[in-house]
């Protein structure tokens, strides 16, 4: 299995490597350079062995975001199911909380950089509505706030005038893609929809996968799923696996962020053997929550996904983005979540193409600690903008 | 940079931590500090100061008076004034000046760790997150001993004025470290701060005076090395605590024998972090992160030899040099820095040296990409790999951010390794399987473990070292014993030795076939190496026996005897019960025998002698009874998981038995000691060592295992030194006189043995003196095992 596995790995890396003089050059001028990103860690994982050449960053495309072009894009293209790394992953508990608690005070932006890098958390915002009384006008003032998520005057106080800030997509059901798609029109803003059976996941299959037909049919460019939970529980990691891979296909174009709904799985263990199937499963994202779990996004939990990020990409080379969602509403919240992707992923992760925050209240916080940087006084939520 | 820019780059940008309130406070200093004696601020009499400058930048701060004799001298005396007054509070008194110390330290937490940050060069964030809170909730836990003394400690008082020397690494931590408990239980101390670090300790004497604490409990006296010298040899001081260099250490042990001072030394280390296939790596490099690289890798426990299992060795140091890639060395007082600056240039020399020394014997170096800060004292987050038991690094202390590696295969041999070194302080065990993680900590020879986590401390579970990393332990109830003593003492009369009697040619006559007592080495009875006996005679010079004349290469071979008896101390508590229950019961089936023999000996009568031989049975029975009572404690530190109290035994125990009472002197000191899992090597009393010899057969039927007890008899004083110089014997305890337990005391330097010198006497009859607790307790040595948990 896994000698199949490498040799698909080693096909498709040398199937790269003929673009490969095209890709190292639009890398140039990245913060770091397309070797660095490949060879940060080239040793085995179990019998494996990916050699520094093959795991190159696929996939690289301009941004619609005004946020510097050539980023690495999410490429994954999904390997076949092995469960070496599901069986031998090790999480710590209390070494994750440590990290994670400790982290707050190990890292902190201040000033200027503060403000620069709440930008950057605005312009990785899903703007989402996912709530049982979202109406077409709802979601249309939604998208009007993702075009324009900062108050111009602040925008320019910020030396920004000459950028287009946007939220990195909007978040709808299926219902107001259509709506979302016309209202967000040459934004070059992202429809995300939620389309399988959101959010439990429990609607037949055949169902789900013609909700993602008929969301990217309608326009949608990002997919968010929800996986079945019961799958993770009773560690029946084929039925996950094939699940998350047919929808991957149904999605075709479109991205795919899988949701693992975290606070279902409950131990971080869990949340990594399913981030694993996941990512082998061909997930461009994955996700933590659908925001109506009891337990939303924490800082453990990234800490457990984001490093089987890592660990998947130095096994296979693919790249795959990262979505928190639900619960996070301020902007230190956000500062500490962009310091943990920056200090465990690096600064690859640090944009929207492959980091998103799901949330729906964080802008509003943002918006006011962006004021405070460029006006000294606190904010008053009624100065700015209600989505 | 604009924030455009910043947008591009997302870089982190400084977050300075503003030092204006530390700087005012230290200008208010006047340029010279002062010494804080008996509650005023007093020039140094020896007019001499030296600069204290900043690590990070090199700026002088302040000059620091240096204290001179005179000084010294008027800080003990300021102490010893305030002494009995303070002891004299009740409990509850005293545990409201502790705490409102605590609570004055978290009101005053933002002063206090800039101003480390500021003087020692560790970052802020280590301060203001660990030092501090950790300070503060130090007086917080001993304010709570001081109220319960009365019932916690009943029947021990305090020592009297304590020195207490501290380090620059932690230098407000360590001083709470010493501070907390002594005042606690009534004692009242001398403070030296080290040379390099000397401003929290005044600012905390302020904090002295805002609390009222009466004038003369807490002294503080700056200086160097010389002014420590002078407290170490203060005839008025009745203990000195240490923490520092083994070098140092040594030197303190030396100097202090024969004066009758306690001592409580906390040392170096050179501490393994271990890294089993099946741990979580990417944990287990965070821990590293914790192990070495914090507080610049100047900290007596840190974990600075790395271990890791040769199956996954190229992938944990592939994703290690990836984190130290992360790590961000510069300005200590930039919140968002992790590693500060070197607190002294002569440290970064030496560090320098030791790291050229490792590359020219083979060793790989990794250091992070990014340079350190142009000026000021740094060094980088350093990995040398290729490094092996053998390399000079390996057994060093460097005491910088500097790790060294090394593989091991099995289990077995990871433990090996890292017993491996004269030291024995803490240890870092990272395996999520918890049966291997608990198998392993017992086995490490070292006073803290942490399972899957490194460096975590609390007052409440008891810190310090096995081996040549010291002994004591500060934190926890195990840490109050070193500042207390049994009130019994005070009133005891000192051992002189007795005379021996004049040889009057007469023979004793007995029943008995005439025996040869030879000693008791190894399970059997062996001939002295030097192929002579020493005559036992009774008061009037009567010969009742001879033993054989022990000497060196006996001793020698009863080390070497007892040392392959090590399985004794993972024999299960139940089974040493028993052996200790089967002895009084072989002992009481020759009772007449050995009261006959004691009568002949002493001329004391048989009544008398039969009360002596009762007494040592019952004192087996005591013995067999505590085997599996003597119980460690599970601590509940401010974190998801429990810390295990664990008595360890020593290892191999030399034992100088008092002179008397012949039989149950020698039963009431080995008992004890094997019954906690030592081995022994007892030199028994040499006026009545037929008493010790009759016994073989006792032990011979009794199921004791070969080389648990060894027996050599001879000229007490000479061999117990052979033993205090003995490098493999881990403790020595001797009852006796003065003057012999100052040799031992300084002879047993040479490996830093714990010795316990008793030279008053006790009334070994009296169940209260003569058994119990404190004895278990000098059997054992505590190591706490961290166990953090969840899932």
């Amino acid at each position: 299995m896994l000698a199949d596995l490498l040799g698909d790995v080693r096909r498709r890396a040398d199937a790269l490597r003929l673009d490969q003089a095209g890709v190292g050059e639009r890398l140039q001028g990245l913060p770091h350079d397309a070797t660095d990103i490949g060879m940060r860690d080239s040793d085995q994982i179990g019998s494996g062995k990916v050699s520094a050449s093959e795991a190159v960053i696929e996939g690289v495309s301009a941004s619609s975001h005004g946020i510097g072009t050539n980023l690495p894009q999410p490429s994954n293209p999904g390997i076949g199911l092995t469960l070496d790394p599901v069986d031998s992953v090790r999480v710590n508990l209390s070494a994750a909380e440590r990290r994670t608690s400790a982290l707050a005070g190990r890292r902190t932006v201040k000033k200027d950089w503060q403000a620069a890098w709440l930008v950057r958390a605005i312009q990785c915002i899903d703007l989402t509505t996912l709530n049982g009384d979202d109406t077409a006008g709802r979601v249309r003032r939604l998208c009007a706030k993702a075009r324009q998520p900062l108050r111009p005057d602040l925008q320019k106080a910020l030396g920004l005038s000459g950028r287009s800030i946007t939220t990195g997509a909007v978040c709808v059901y299926h219902r107001f893609v259509a709506t979302a798609v016309e209202a967000l029109d040459g934004s070059g803003i992202p429809v995300a929809a939620v389309s399988t059976g959101f959010p439990t996941g429990l609607s037949p299959l055949s169902t789900r996968l013609k909700e993602i037909e008929a969301s990217v049919a309608d326009g949608a460019r990002e997919i968010d799923i929800v996986i079945t939970r019961e799958h993770v529980l009773t560690g029946n990691w084929q039925a996950l696996y094939d699940e998350v891979k047919t929808c991957k296909q149904a999605c075709g174009p479109a991205h795919m962020k899988t949701i693992l709904a975290t606070g279902d799985l409950q131990t971080l263990r869990n949340v990594a053997r399913a981030s694993w199937v996941a990512m082998m499963a061909g997930s461009d994202f994955i996700k933590t929550s659908t925001g109506k779990e009891g337990i939303n996004a924490t800082l453990p939990v990234t800490l457990t996904m984001i490093r089987a990020i890592r660990d998947y990409r130095e096994m296979t080379g693919h790249v795959v983005g990262y979505k928190p969602a639900g619960g996070i509403s301020t902007a230190k919240d956000a500062l500490a979540y962009l310091a943990l992707i920056k200090e465990e992923l690096g600064n690859d992760w640090l944009q929207p193409n492959l980091f998103r925050f799901g949330a729906s209240s964080l802008l509003a916080d943002i918006e006011r600690q962006l004021e405070h940087h460029v006006t000294g006084r606190y904010a008053a939520f009624s100065h700015h903008a209600m989505a | 940079m604009s924030i455009a820019e910043i947008l591009d780059t997302m870089e982190y940008g400084p977050a300075p931590e503003s030092d204006k309130e530390a700087r005012a406070w230290i200008a208010a200093l006047g340029g010279e500090t002062k010494l804080f004696i008996g509650g005023q601020w007093r020039k140094a009499k020896s007019g001499e100061s030296f600069e204290t400058a900043s690590p990070a930048t090199g700026e002088v701060l302040v000059k620091i008076a240096q204290a001179g004799p005179a000084d010294v001298d008027a800080a003990v005396k300021a102490a010893a004034k305030a002494q009995p007054g303070w002891a004299a509070l009740s409990g509850h008194q005293r545990a409201r000046y502790l705490y409102a110390l605590a609570r004055l330290i978290q009101r005053h937490s933002r002063l206090f760790a800039v101003l480390e940050a500021l003087d020692n060069g560790k970052p802020i964030r280590e301060t203001r997150d660990i030092d501090i809170p950790l300070v503060a909730r130090h007086f917080y836990h001993h304010a709570g001993w001081a109220q319960l003394i009365d019932t916690e400690l009943a029947g021990r008082e305090a020592l009297g004025v304590c020195g207490q020397i501290i380090p620059w690494n932690f230098p407000l931590l360590m001083l709470s470290w010493k501070i907390a408990p002594a005042i606690a239980l009534g004692n009242t101390v001398v403070l030296k701060p080290a040379e390099y670090t000397s401003l929290t300790a005044l600012l905390f004497a302020e904090m002295c005076q805002k609390a009222g604490l009466p004038e003369g409990v807490v002294n503080i006296v700056t200086g160097d090395g010389a002014t420590g010298e002078q407290i170490v040899n203060h005839p008025g001081i009745a203990k000195i605590a240490f923490t520092g260099s083994t070098d140092v250490g040594r030197k303190i042990r030396e100097a202090t024998a024969g004066t009758g001072k306690s001592l409580t030394l906390e040392l170096g280390g050179k501490s393994p972090f271990i890294v089993f296939d099946d741990a979580d790596l990417d944990a287990a490099v965070e821990g590293v992160v914790d192990a070495i690289w914090f507080n610049q890798g100047q900290v007596c426990c840190a974990g600075s030899r790395l271990l890791v299992q040769e199956s996954i060795h190229n992938r944990f140091v592939s994703k290690l040099t990836a984190r130290m890639e992360t790590l961000r060395v510069g300005d200590p007082l930039d919140k968002a820095i992790d590693i500060g600056a070197i607190v002294h240039p002569v440290q970064l020399a030496r560090i320098r040296e030791l790291v050229d020394a490792g590359v020219k014997e083979g060793a790989e170096l990794h250091q992070p990409k990014a340079g350190l800060p142009a000026k000021g004292c740094f060094y980088p987050p350093t990995l040398l790999t290729n490094v092996h038991p053998a390399s000079t690094v390996s057994r060093v202390e460097i005491f910088g951010p500097v790790l060294v590696a090394t593989t091991f295969r099995t289990p077995a041999e990871a433990v090996e390794l890292a017993n491996n070194t004269e030291y024995g302080l803490a240890a870092s065990v990272w395996s999520e399987t918890l049966s291997l993680a608990l198998d392993i900590a017992p086995k490490l020879k070292c006073g803290v473990v942490w399972v899957n986590g490194t460096n975590m401390f609390d007052a409440g579970v008891g810190f310090g070292g096995y081996k040549e990393s010291g002994f004591g332990r500060e934190g926890g109830r195990e840490g109050l014993a070193a500042y207390s003593k049994p009130k019994w003492i005070a009133k005891a009369k000192p051992i002189t030795d007795k005379p021996a009697p004049q040889a009057s040619g007469d023979v004793v006559s007995t029943g008995f076939i005439d025996r040869t007592a030879k000693l008791y080495i190894g399970g059997k009875q062996a001939r002295p190496d030097g192929g002579y006996s020493r005559p036992v005679l009774s008061p009037a010079g009567a010969l009742v026996g001879e033993v054989g004349e022990g000497n060196r290469k006996d001793i020698r071979n009863a080390v070497e005897a007892a040392r392959k008896a090590a399985g004794w101390a993972t024999a299960s508590e139940h089974n040493r019960a028993q052996i200790l229950y089967y002895i009084a019961e072989n002992l009481e089936a020759r009772a007449a025998e050995f009261a006959e023999r004691l009568s002949a000996m002493t001329g004391r009568r048989k009544a008398d002698t039969a009360r002596e031989v009762a007494a040592s049975v019952s004192r087996l029975f005591s013995y067999g009874a505590w085997a599996d009572k003597f119980e460690g404690a599970v601590h509940k530190p401010p974190l998801r998981g429990v810390a295990l109290a664990m008595n360890e035994p020593l290892g191999i125990l030399a034992i100088a038995c008092p002179e008397e009472p012949g039989l149950l002197g020698f039963v009431s000191t080995f008992a004890p000691a094997i019954v906690m899992g030592n081995r022994v090597v007892v030199v028994p009393s040499a006026s009545q060592a037929l008493a010790a010899t009759d016994f073989y057969q006792v032990l011979e039927t009794s199921d004791v295992p070969a080389g648990v007890v060894n027996i050599v008899t001879g000229d007490r004083a000479a061999l117990a030194l052979e033993l205090a110089k003995h490098e493999e014997v881990d403790g020595l305890w001797w009852f006796g006189s003065a003057a012999t337990a100052g040799n031992l005391e300084k002879a047993s330097a040479g490996n830093l043995k714990q010795v316990w010198t008793e030279t008053v006497q006790r009334d070994w009859f009296s169940p209260a003196q003569g058994e119990g607790t404190d004895f278990l307790a000098k059997a054992t040595q505590v190591k706490n095992i961290w166990v953090p948990y969840g899932e």
